[in-house]
């Protein structure tokens, strides 16, 4: 799957010269390193309290106390927004681990044991994978009244493990005949020593480069849910300040902008990463240059 | 070919089954008392007696499953409880022409965007056209589509004066173009890429070289004998997300306020109307399962290395 190759810049290709990362990694590291350090200091870096709000100041424009205006509640859109990277990277981080952990562990089971325990899991990885996009989490959050950030990172969760199970799943079946563990199952070692030791790591490569896609993937769909009023209640996200910036788009069009940008350049500075690592960890890659 | 296409037919069969059965479990689960949530804990007795009967929840959770899957299996998808008469498949159908609409339009743009740029690109690898195509797609898979809408209509219709204002009525194309321009940019991103890819690869075979040997202009060679076997990738991946862009249209439909599953879909999550947020949710998951089978199948036919045994 080519689909966000990067173009390679034409650098030497002599020695191992594709085994590193190109300059759009490195940027959009620094990116992503940038909304990493607005998250931990939020509090220090928010010109306002987050519980700030001046109903005389409804929905202004940019002024020199307020940089980027104020929503329909009078509160400043920079702290709003800079509070809101903490949604952003707690979610993207959070359903990424679960999806990828539950995905890897039931994708390892899948291949290496196969028959009914392998049949089972992946005709329910075939249901959870017909509910296309954030559907199967736009209904799980309708049930759950008031939904928190838990909610949001559980009902993301939920479909999402279904993908990295497939993947691990299909390399698992690449190299559970191999002769490396033929031996080691012939010297004796229990079965989850093999799966942890010599057939899990094998599958590594192939679901780091997913999980980083995955952080874009959860950020934008956090931030759809937002956008849809099913996003976290309890704490501003980007896709929340959209969705009120959407409904007053045409008195205030900033409302809308600089959040949108946010949300637009994290998704693809991690983007830039998931292509770098890529390059760098895809076998299949390197051999077709 | 008969067993494969029955095969495919028993797990689309299979899969409709597991997902009628999960959205079921799913809308079972909610906390507290359903009723409640919908008329409000100051309610009369009465009332919630009455939704208590029309929702079947009075009845035990096995007796619900087969009046649910009877639901189904009429294509009624349920009756509504505050008008009766009115099915939830009368919603639907009332909505799915603007949602189909907006998608195929969506697809059309993404295709009519995507393939002369994956290709142009493809000729002239790692050119000015290939990196700025590389990040044309890069962008649009970045963009989230409800800030995309937006800043699109503040562009065309109030700054460029080129289109007409958001909230007037017009019918016609102009009206379907800045949604559909916003549903099918991630896709055409997509396809980009994907058609990008499938032509490198086919560029360099023997056959490719070939035609251009015995002396095949240049752009029959491109069209004809590569495009049409690179496709075959393209193909796939326009089915499969399908799907994606109905998801999808549900935010763009919000965005544009366009009519459609979508808005439907939102109301009823608004109005916490059971009925037609789970009708709703299962006619867009069978519409992907049907068009994933129907992908399935046509790449099959059409290309004749695929055998079915």
């Amino acid at each position: 799957m080519n689909l966000l190759r990067l173009p390679q810049l034409r650098l030497p290709r002599a020695g191992n010269g594709a085994n590193h990362f190109g300059p759009l990694a490195y940027l959009g590291m620094a990116i992503l390193a940038m909304v990493a350090f607005v998250a931990i200091f939020a509090p220090w870096l928010a010109p306002y309290e987050l519980t700030h709000m001046d109903v005389t100041r409804q929905l202004q424009g940019p002024s020199a106390e307020h940089w980027l205006g104020t929503d329909e509640n009078g509160a400043d859109v920079l702290t709003l927004l800079i509070y809101g990277t903490r949604v952003a990277a707690v979610v993207g981080i959070s359903v990424v681990g679960i999806c990828s952990t539950v995905g890897v562990i039931l994708g390892a089971i899948s291949g290496y044991f196969g028959g009914w325990i392998d049949e089972a899991l992946m005709r329910l990885t075939e249901i959870l994978m017909s509910f296309p996009g954030i559907l199967l989490a736009i209904l799980l959050i309708f049930i759950t009244q008031e939904p928190s950030i838990p909610a949001v990172i559980g009902a993301l969760s939920v479909s999402g493990w279904s993908s990295y199970a497939r993947l691990v799943r299909g390399q698992v079946l690449a190299v559970r005949d191999q002769d490396y563990v033929e031996a080691a199952r012939a010297s004796g070692l229990p079965t989850w020593r093999i799966l942890q030791r010599h057939v899990v790591p094998n599958t590594f490569a192939p679901v780091i480069i997913q999980a980083t896609f995955g952080v874009a993937g959860a950020i934008l769909a956090e931030a759809s849910l937002s956008f849809l009023g099913l996003g976290p209640q309890d704490m501003p996200s980007w896709g929340g300040l959209l969705d009120q910036g959407a409904s007053y788009f045409l008195l205030t069009p900033h409302l809308a902008f600089v959040p949108g940008l946010a949300i637009m350049f994290t998704v693809l500075a991690v983007n830039f990463v998931g292509d770098g690592l890529r390059d760098v960890l895809d076998p299949r890659k390197l051999a077709s240059h | 070919m008969i067993t494969f296409l029955l095969r495919r037919l028993f797990t689309s069969i299979f899969v409709i089954i597991g997902v009628v059965t999960l959205v079921f479990l799913i809308l079972r689960a909610v906390p507290g008392d359903p009723v409640e949530s919908i008329l409000g804990e100051q309610s009369l007795e009465v009332d919630k007696e009455a939704l208590r009967e029309c929702l079947n929840l009075d009845k035990s959770l096995g007796e619900q499953y087969l009046l649910f899957w009877g639901d189904v299996a009429s294509g009624t998808l349920g009756e509504l409880c505050d008008e009766r008469g009115v099915t939830v498949m009368d919603r639907l159908v009332a909505n799915i022409p603007a949602t189909f609409e907006l998608a195929l339009a969506a697809m059309f743009f993404a295709l009519i965007f995507s393939l002369p740029l994956g290709i142009a690109a493809s000729l002239r690898p790692y050119s000015w056209v290939d990196n700025s195509s590389a990040v044309i797609a890069l962008l649009g898979i970045s963009i989230p589509n409800f800030w995309l809408g937006p800043m699109l209509l503040i562009l065309f219709s109030l700054t460029l004066q080129m289109l007409p204002n958001p909230g007037s009525e017009v019918a016609g194309l102009t009206a379907l173009l800045l949604p559909a321009v916003t549903l099918g940019t991630g896709l055409s991103a997509k396809l980009m890429r994907m058609t990008r890819s499938g032509m490198l690869e086919v560029l360099n075979l023997d056959y490719v070289r070939t035609a251009r040997a015995k002396g095949l202009p240049r752009h029959l060679v491109i069209l004809k004998h590569a495009l049409r076997n690179a496709l075959l990738p393209v193909i796939t991946i326009v089915g499969l997300q399908f799907g994606a862009l109905l998801t999808g249209a549900i935010i763009v439909e919000k965005v544009f306020a366009r009519p459609g599953v979508g808005m439907l879909l939102l109301d009823a999550i608004e109005a916490r109307n059971y009925l037609i947020v789970q009708g709703c949710v299962l006619f867009i998951s069978f519409t992907y399962v049907v068009v994933n089978l129907v992908t399935d199948v046509v790449y099959g036919l059409i290309d004749p290395r695929i055998r079915y045994d």
